[in-house]
């Protein structure tokens, strides 16, 4: 017998893949399968339920009339006051965020050398911040921007210690705290759009005469403006939804008129959710109008993620050509 | 990424980039601020400065005349300026009524205890009226009783319970989503499980509070509607998107290669997802878990609306439950500035960011000791 021969003549002992039906892979597929059937499945039960038991509080007066005398009551009480408030400090927030983030990001990409010291602390703190809970920033904004700075602001103004204007919970100051909860999340995914941008774009601005600055304000930032309204959007709905940073900042249970000053207080959507569920005198009774409350938010803050989703995808497939 | 030009910037240009520099910086800025200003409310409370003990020094009315305004002021409670605009019956009237609340007071000897003290934070106490050394967190009674330990297990057994949920079906999905599932359904299934990231935790906290506390109650047919069980199942729906797409994302930065040999030898998909990918991926799988625990332990708003927030110490996670976050944000609107419940909040919340802060750093460094892996052999 050959060498040749003799190969071939002995069958294989082992086989690796299984004739029958591999009962191991069969059951390791079917759970995972599962699994993520089942979280798809809670998602829409959870929309299922507030749509189903929402939409027939849902009407034009609800959402364009203030409270009334009674926040509970079902047939006059309205969200006015709650959907300005809501869109005030999240509009604030983004003034206040989306430049430092903006920055920092653009510092991080076309700055920073990618393992120097100062890069790896900046981004750990980036990561750290994204992980610090969102009582926390209630306390912080409690202690630092409501005790510290709206005192300072009061005392310097003013001069008489008696005066307190800024130094108590206000508009501004749950802004402020939101800002600093959402800082990660705009320079996350505002990097994630500027290092998506072909480095031939940088490369062909520098050469033509162009400055590094000059060709990262007009050349990088416009490429990557979708990103930036991303990520904009993104700590938007993020923060729309919020109670416990605003909670000792500036949210009230109860307002007769809408916020005018940035040192008022204001009555907020997602804390008004937390109110109609937990304080109202009768919850069978009041529940359209809760169920009709979450769904406002609902609908705002999914209508924001959804376009999130979609301009990112967008940009991807621009950035697919670019490159 | 950033181009290095072979000279040096014109001024204006240099300042610009100091700025967006100093810019840059604010991130560790806030970190370092949350930090200073958290504790800074909570350090009287650490160094044990601050005084709950309710026996005061007892001053006879007939000693009126004797002491100064300004001891009597502090001693009646009233300001200086409020003490000096009284006559001298008011000022009789009051001490004699502080004498009697004294002598009433003082009759429980509790009331000599300084309940800030760490002895009175962590360990059993026998309180007057108790059988036995217990746990007590009671702000609000007569003597403060402010024992952390009621607090930490309400928020551990909520916890436990998100990640008992949470972590199987993300890590599932993840495996699922990463590896198995056609791409069709993968981009589906993606963008739909990270949509539940959407869902504001107060609403998951309605939902839970609403909906799921009646309809598990039917089905399991336990006493207190609202318990850690309900709490957590809700807070693991929260964890969910966070673990899926950490784990997600370390499954599919697994080099290629790795899955084609695995699959060149005759594995099945699910034989080289499990025993090929998923061991590569392990540090990014730990890195997801570590994460949703941070994120169940300090969620708030599912916690407070569906825990019960009853602060009994107990391991059912069928009986009520009351967490470190959901203590904060109910009793820090009705703490006075600066006393000893308004310092302890803050001392829970140290506690609570400590260890948060802990788990990202730990989660982070394994994250990035895969990624430069990851890297290194593709």
């Amino acid at each position: 017998m050959t060498a040749a021969e003799m190969r071939t003549c002995e069958p294989r002992t082992r086989s690796f893949r299984a004739s029958q039906l591999d009962w191991f892979s069969f059951l390791g597929t079917g759970a995972t399968g599962f699994a993520t059937v089942l979280i798809v499945a809670i998602l829409l039960v959870i929309l299922g339920n507030i749509v189903w038991n929402g939409l027939p509080g849902l009407s034009w007066r609800f959402v364009s009339t203030g409270t009334a005398s009674d926040m509970f009551d079902v047939q006059k009480a309205g969200i006015l006051p709650m959907i300005v408030g809501t869109s005030a400090r999240v509009i604030l927030m983004t003034i206040f965020v989306v430049p430092v983030g903006v920055i920092t990001a653009i510092y991080l990409t076309e700055y920073a050398r990618i393992n120097s010291l100062s890069t790896r602390v900046i981004r750990g703190a980036v990561n750290n911040l994204a992980g610090v809970p969102s009582i926390v920033f209630g306390l912080f904004g409690a202690g630092f921007f409501v005790r510290f700075v709206g005192k300072g602001m009061d005392s310097m103004l003013s001069g008489d210690k008696a005066v307190n204007v800024w130094g108590q919970p206000a508009i501004i100051w749950a802004s402020a705290t939101l800002a600093v909860m959402t800082l990660p999340l705009v320079i996350v995914t505002t990097e994630e759009s500027l290092r998506a941008i072909p480095q031939g774009l940088r490369e062909a601005s520098l050469a033509l005469g162009a400055t590094k600055l000059e060709t990262i304000f007009r050349i990088v930032l416009p490429q990557a403006s979708p990103g930036i309204l991303t990520g904009t959007i993104l700590a938007v709905s993020r923060a729309a939804g919020e109670v416990a940073p605003i909670l000792f900042t500036g949210a009230a249970y109860y307002m007769a008129d809408m916020p005018k000053t940035l040192h008022d207080q204001f009555m907020d959507l997602a804390y008004h959710v937390f109110i109609l569920s937990t304080q109202s005198p009768n919850v069978d009774k009041t529940r359209p109008l809760l169920y009709a409350t979450v769904l406002t938010l609902l609908l705002l803050t999914f209508a924001l993620n959804i376009a999130a989703i979609f301009i990112r995808a967008n940009m991807r497939k621009k950035m697919r050509m670019l490159h | 990424m950033g181009l290095h030009r072979g000279h040096r910037a014109k001024p204006l240009e240099w300042i610009a980039e100091r700025l967006i520099f100093l810019i840059s910086l604010s991130a560790i800025l806030m970190v370092f601020l949350i930090f200073i200003f958290i504790g800074r409310e909570a350090l009287p409370v650490i160094l044990g400065r601050m005084d709950t003990s309710l026996v005061q020094r007892v001053i006879p009315v007939g000693d009126m005349d004797k002491t100064s305004p300004k001891e009597l002021g502090d001693y009646l409670g009233v300001s200086e300026k409020q003490f000096s605009e009284m006559d001298h019956e008011t000022r009789q009237a009051l001490m004699e009524a502080k004498l009697e609340e004294l002598k009433s007071s003082s009759k429980d000897k509790d009331a000599a205890i300084n309940t800030t003290r760490w002895k009175y934070l962590l360990f059993p106490h026998q309180w007057t009226g108790y059988e036995k050394p217990a746990f007590i967190w009671q702000p609000i009674s007569e003597i403060h009783k402010y024992n952390i330990v009621p607090l930490v297990i309400g928020s551990l057994k909520a916890t436990l319970v998100a990640l008992l949920v949470g972590v199987p079906l993300a890590l599932g999905a993840a495996i699922y989503v990463s590896q198995l599932a056609r791409p069709r359904v993968r981009e589906i299934a993606k963008p739909v499980i990270e949509l539940l990231s959407g869902i504001p935790s107060v609403v998951l906290g309605f939902f839970a509070l609403i909906v799921m506390a009646s309809v598990f109650q039917k089905i399991f047919g336990y006493q207190s509607r609202l318990n850690a069980f309900v709490a957590g199942v809700a807070l693991g729906f929260s964890v969910i998107p966070v673990v899926f797409s950490i784990a997600e994302d370390a499954l599919t930065s697994v080099p290629r290669s790795y899955l084609q040999a695995a699959l060149a030898l005759g594995a099945s998909k699910w034989k080289a997802a499990w025993q090929v990918v998923l061991p590569a991926a392990v540090p990014g799988v730990f890195a997801a878990v570590a994460l949703g625990f941070g994120r169940a332990i300090g969620e708030t708003m599912v916690v407070i609306m569906a825990s019960g927030n009853a602060s009994i110490v107990s391991w059912s996670i069928f009986d009520s439950a009351r967490t470190i976050t959901a203590t904060i944000a109910a009793e820090l609107g009705e703490a006075v500035f600066g006393s000893a419940h308004y310092r302890i909040l803050f001392l829970i919340g140290v506690l609570l960011f400590a260890v948060t802060f802990l788990t990202n750093l730990v989660a982070d460094l394994v994250m990035h000791r895969l990624k430069a892996k990851m890297e290194g052999k593709r």
